[in-house]
């Protein structure tokens, strides 16, 4: 059975409070393809950690704030 | 499209187009004459080589049409080959131990000649289509 992954993040809102960086380039800034950008804001590809690193570097946050997965809120309180 | 999903498309429709060329061929000579007596080496490899060399064309072709075309390749890019080649390579297998299999119980170099080809031309379209399958949707999560 083939699922869609169930990691969310919130990087097209996190993309938009940093004065609209375009997908274009925040794929400069961690070094892929726009659309790899684009199928990671769309959950249809979970990033590497590495990846995912850069990202919340970009927006100056941390890991959490920009992915989520369900139910890890739960399990780390 | 990033260009290696380009090149999925390029791989496809060569593989494709190439053993449909030879399939009208050597079909029409084996209405002619008995299986043992068709003439398919020469265009067995002239449709292998032929769709090779299309497809080495089409991207230049493709390269030189749009010039300004990034033709970066990610992590992403390098997880989806292996995942083609990886959903590819049964065909490869099947093909290798059906002609084996073929040649012990002393089948004519016709079929296992051409379950040989088949099966590459099933591992490209395949390998193709679940690139161009993973670059449209997600990675298949079992």
């Amino acid at each position: 059975m083939v699922k869609p992954t169930r990691v969310t993040n919130r990087i097209r809102a996190l993309r938009f409070a940093h004065g609209e960086l375009t997908q274009a380039e925040l794929a400069e800034r961690i070094g892929v393809t726009r659309q790899t950008v684009i199928a990671i804001e769309q959950g249809r590809y979970s990033p590497s950690l590495e990846i995912a690193f850069k990202i919340a570097q970009v927006f100056g946050v941390p890991l959490d704030d920009v992915f989520q997965y369900p139910g890890s809120s739960e399990e780390t309180t | 499209m990033t260009h290696e999903e380009k090149r999925a498309w390029i791989r496809l429709v060569a593989a494709v187009a190439g053993y449909a060329v030879y399939a009208v061929i050597v079909g029409g000579r084996m209405a002619e004459r008995p299986v043992g007596e068709v003439a398919y080496a020469g265009v067995l490899l002239w449709t292998v080589g032929g769709g090779i060399g299309v497809a080495i064309v089409a991207e230049i072709v493709l390269g030189a049409v749009n010039p300004r075309a990034s033709r970066a390749i990610d992590v992403r890019d390098r997880e989806i080959a292996r995942f083609g080649e990886h959903v590819g390579q049964s065909f490869v297998v099947i093909g290798a131990v059906a002609a084996m299999l073929m040649a012990m119980a002393g089948w004519d170099g016709f079929w296992i000649a051409n379950v040989i080809y088949l099966c590459f031309v099933l591992s490209a379209v395949l390998g193709s289509v679940a690139k161009i399958g993973v670059y449209h949707g997600s990675f298949p999560q079992w």
